[in-house]
């Protein structure tokens, strides 16, 4: 299989605090990844150290076939073909929902403004938020918002999705909706890696689950495996402990 | 009675006083504007995040450096004595005879600049770090982001402190009659020493400042209001649905 992402011995510290040790992981093509994890687990500093929002203490983060750790390379390029989706889903204020989707597409990719409205308009469908083009950010609900940064992200075409905690600052009632879109887009074949605490849904639509712990990839293998015959003591513990 | 004597110094003096209050307006509006402008560039590059190439790096600290002792110096000086210092310093030294309202145009600019500087840094630190990297993350470098995600909601955000500063600046405008500019407060003194009226020339003068400030204020809140758009949005496809509820809620 091929393989989009490739990490290996990823570190990263924060002062005397090392939060990822030696991290080996990588994602292939069309997979679904589910993270999860406690608090604290440093699941979300592997995701942000993906793209690069934080910097990697050591390792290497091999994308294509080249380092993108190397000076040389242009890391704004590489971010493009990632898409992040944020806990606080990070919306820009000064933009309405349908120029959300499109700066990036006008700025970054030197797209046209039509080409870049019809491709929002695209993906402003797909997550069912098209007929909201024109409110701006705080006129909508955290779901919505959160939908709308979904297609954002699926805007600029990227080779991977990632999602960092999606549904953990919205309201019960709307986590539906967005997990809604969010099986949606794993069922049509998108590379997606998803840190999350919905176990249910991880169970459903992931292909590969990873249980972090302590900085470590404490355990990793299929939905069934893992939340069924867990290997490790810590595994167990942490599924104890999240479902009922 | 002193209300007959105002009616008859606005009669005689009326040209004199509307020039002093145009010369005043002008000085701060251009004073403001090319303020605005220095602080803008000045908090934008005191923002800057740390390079990661040392020479970058040591020529943003320079930079950031002189940056500081600017802001600091004309924060923290009057602008009277500065107006002094500028005007008859450069004669001296110099041996440049500046004119009165450009020697003001000047002043007014750099100590507006000066406070716009850390008004536009305070408003860059307060908008969210999120912000940043939801536009990072879609690939945006540092420019791009400020220019078409941060800075233009800095400028709404500031838009109210930038509104005090140009009425502090057609207030202010009046300590430049040291130098002989030939703003409202110069020239109701040359009033006031002709007819030896001082409170009534001075009374006008200071409803000439009023209408001056308010109206500024009244044009910016208009400015805000628009900035910030609609209240309500339009749905496409499924039209009006929150005029509609309002509407019923009238009824």
């Amino acid at each position: 299989m091929e393989k989009v992402i490739d990490i290996q011995h990823l570190s990263k510290s924060f002062g005397a605090h090392e939060v990822l040790k030696d991290i080996d992981f990588s994602v292939n093509k069309g997979e679904v990844v589910c993270i999860i994890g406690s608090s604290g687990s440093g699941k979300s500093t592997l995701l942000r150290c993906i793209n690069l929002l934080e910097k990697p203490s050591g390792g290497q983060i091999i994308y294509n076939g080249e380092n993108i750790l190397d000076d040389k390379h242009d890391i704004h390029k590489y971010r493009t073909k990632l898409g992040m989706v944020f806990q606080q889903f990070n919306l820009f204020n000064n933009h309405n929902v349908l120029s959300n989707c499109g700066v990036g597409q006008v700025k970054v990719l030197k797209r046209s403004k039509e080409e870049a409205e019809k491709i929002a308009m695209k993906y402003l469908k797909v997550v069912g938020m098209d007929q909201y083009v024109n409110a701006k950010a705080k006129q909508l609900s955290g779901g919505q918002k959160q939908r709308v940064a979904i297609a954002r992200a699926l805007s600029m075409e990227p080779d991977v999705m990632l999602f960092d905690e999606p549904t953990s600052a919205l309201d019960p009632e709307m986590v539906g909706e967005v997990l809604k879109v969010m099986k949606e887009l794993a069922e049509s074949g998108l590379t997606m890696l998803i840190v999350t605490h919905e176990m249910e849904f991880a169970k459903e639509v992931s292909d590969r689950i990873v249980f972090m712990d302590k900085g470590v990839i404490a355990e990793e293998g299929s939905p069934e495996q893992i939340f069924n015959n867990p290997r490790q003591e810590r595994t167990k513990e942490f599924l104890k402990r999240t479902i009922k | 009675m002193s209300f007959e004597w105002i009616v008859s110094i606005v009669s005689d003096n009326w040209p004199m006083f509307l020039r002093g209050a145009g010369i005043t307006l002008l000085i701060s509006i251009i004073g403001t504007i090319i303020g605005s402008v220095i602080g803008l560039l000045a908090g934008v590059i005191r923002t800057i995040p740390a390079p990661e190439r040392t020479v970058k790096r040591i020529i943003l600290k320079v930079v950031n450096i002189i940056l500081s002792i600017y802001i600091e110096f004309f924060r923290g000086t009057p602008m009277i004595v500065q107006a002094m210092v500028i005007y008859y310093g450069s004669m001296l030294a110099f041996n440049i005879d500046m004119n009165p309202i450009m020697a003001a145009v000047f002043i007014v600019s750099i100590n507006t600049g000066a406070y716009m500087a850390e008004i536009v840094r305070g408003g860059v630190i307060s908008i969210d770090k999120g912000q940043f990297e939801a536009a990072q993350a879609i690939g945006m470098n540092h420019i791009q982001t400020m220019l078409h995600v941060v800075l233009p909601q800095v400028i709404r955000n500031i838009l109210p402190a930038t509104g005090n500063q140009f009425i502090i600046n057609i207030k202010d405008t009046s300590v430049l009659n040291v130098i002989s500019v030939s703003e409202l407060f110069f020239q109701t003194k040359s009033i006031a020493g002709n007819n030896f009226r001082y409170f009534e020339s001075f009374f006008v003068a200071c409803v000439l400042y009023f209408v001056m400030t308010y109206a500024v204020t009244l044009i910016l809140r208009y400015f805000e209001r628009k900035l910030d758009g609609p209240e309500n949005y339009s749905m496409i496809g499924q039209p009006a649905q929150v005029t509609k509820t309002r509407e019923t809620e009238a009824h």
